[in-house]
């Protein structure tokens, strides 16, 4: 175990059932989770998201996306479906690293390698992954996402060093679903729920719009502009039933992955 | 591609593990040459790991491969959306961990070379993902290019200065070249060599040994796992 968390989580099986420290109780409820929230929504975030465009390559290649009219709907699309998705898992990762019950599990999932009492949040962990493997269709998009949790989840473990993190990487060795570990690694960093579901959100276009300003040469203001006015919070939503997760699926974002994989000349991993 | 095992964390002290060696240096120079070269002269007595930065798709790799101067098994390349620096500096979690996989799958290794994309003078390796570099110039850029520095020349622990063997051709003076970096450099050494005619970069290779060698001393033997925590 790497240091303690903030709250007490029982993902750990740490003893502790304390909820998180209300927002008020700071006296300065607007910035609970805050420099978190930034930390991890920053591009600069040293977790490999430079290296994704999640499908602009592919739609620049294919002339799918050719300027910023394009690159808008294109954006706006990725965020109502993959962005919702990514959202909802993030929001019920980061709840779960706070609650200290887990829904019920099935029994089915449970590593018979586990022992108590981590079992509980190791089999919980995998539940979710299976819930947002079943969310994404394409295997490159379901390859693209677990290599970024991964890696995400290597990076928090040194910035927000917790037990929740140490649980998800022993949980999922091959990497979490990005969301999932975007979701506990907002725990880890003190944020809401609300707030990994809009760091989620955000991240969710952030890579393919930059992907399009290198690969194009847009005018980086103009791609700005557009991310600027997004409806965010429109994707934004509490999360208390992990079957009850939208399944917003994109044809064609899972058909740029899938193809993407396949073109012998690119620059970004997925 | 995965480091799958149990608990995953990254020990940045480097005790029992490979050195980590960054090659870097401006497109064409010959950084996949001496790669390839220092595979042939070191594969024999030590164990080794390559981690490619391509620019466009496996390139890199895929020369390696066809050189047949490593198991290809124990390639692996790295993808850097445009941006070959930011993964050699600012953003090196996908190197680290095609280097921990590396070590994973092939571990104990004595030296895990990591071959940036091709970039510019300012590009050096991060010191959390490289433990030694190497800057990879060539006399065809002219041999103003020492004079000129940029941290890549001044501050790698070693300047290889390739394609000597074409000096003549382009009216490269490599005394020049050789005072001017030794006036940027503080001491540091700077070696010459044509790999084209010299397939095994000897004197880089003994350089390297020396370096892998002084690396053991002080972190130990890398055995198996030891760099987990």
């Amino acid at each position: 175990m790497d240091g303690t968390a903030p709250g007490g989580p029982a993902l750990n099986g740490a003893e502790s059932t304390t909820p998180p420290a209300p927002a008020a109780s700071s006296g300065m409820p607007a910035m609970h989770g805050l420099a978190g929230l930034l930390l991890l929504a920053d591009s600069r975030l040293p977790a490999g998201g430079h290296a994704h465009s999640g499908g602009a390559e592919e739609a620049c290649r294919t002339g799918a996306i050719s300027g910023p009219e394009d690159l808008a709907r294109f954006l706006r699309g990725r965020l109502a479906t993959a962005g919702r998705v990514a959202a909802a898992l993030a929001w019920s990762a980061c709840a779960a690293a706070h609650a200290p019950k887990f829904p019920d599990i099935d029994p089915d999932i449970e590593s018979p390698t586990d022992s108590a009492p981590t079992a509980d949040a190791g089999a919980a962990w995998r539940l979710l992954d299976a819930e947002a493997d079943a969310r994404i269709a394409s295997p490159a998009q379901r390859l693209a996402s677990r290599t970024q949790g991964r890696l995400l989840i290597r990076t928090a473990r040194r910035i927000w060093p917790a037990p929740v993190l140490t649980g998800l990487a022993r949980a999922l060795p091959d990497g979490a679903h990005h969301p999932i570990a975007l979701g506990a690694a907002a725990h880890a960093a003190g944020c809401t729920p609300e707030q990994a579901a809009m760091a989620a959100a955000y991240t969710s276009v952030t890579g393919a719009a930059t992907a399009a300003v290198r690969l194009l040469g847009l005018d980086p203001v103009t791609v700005h502009h557009v991310l600027a006015g997004l409806p965010y919070d429109s994707v934004i939503a509490e999360q208390h039933d992990w079957s009850a997760l939208p399944a917003h699926a994109a044809p064609a974002l899972d058909l740029l992955a899938e193809q993407h994989l396949r073109t012998e000349v690119r620059l970004f991993v997925s | 591609m995965s480091a799958n095992h149990d608990d995953h964390h990254d020990a940045p002290d480097g005790h029992g593990r490979a050195l980590r060696l960054g090659i870097g240096g401006p497109v064409g120079s010959g950084k996949t040459a001496l790669t390839a070269a220092l595979c042939r002269s070191l594969g024999p007595s030590l164990r080794l790991g390559v981690v490619t930065n391509d620019i466009y798709t496996t390139e890199d790799a895929d020369f390696l491969r066809r050189a047949g101067v490593i198991d290809p098994d124990r390639i692996m390349a790295v993808q850097t959306g445009c941006c070959p620096h930011t993964a050699i500096r600012d953003d090196i979690a996908a190197n680290i961990d095609a280097v921990e996989t590396l070590e994973e799958r092939f571990g104990p290794l004595d030296l895990v070379i990591v071959e940036s994309g091709g970039d510019n003078l300012t590009a050096t390796f991060s010191r959390g993902l490289a433990d030694r570099q190497i800057f990879v110039l060539d006399v065809s850029g002219g041999d103003k290019v020492p004079r000129k520095g940029g941290p890549g020349v001044t501050s790698a622990d070693l300047l290889v200065v390739n394609k000597t063997d074409l000096a003549p051709m382009v009216g490269a003076d490599l005394t020049v070249m050789s005072r001017d970096a030794a006036a940027v450099r503080d001491g540091k050494p700077v070696l010459f060599t044509s790999i084209r005619e010299d397939r095994g970069a000897h004197s880089v290779a003994e350089w390297v040994a020396g370096v892998v060698g002084s690396w053991q001393h002080e972190h130990g033997t890398p055995h198996s796992h030891s760099y987990l925590a």
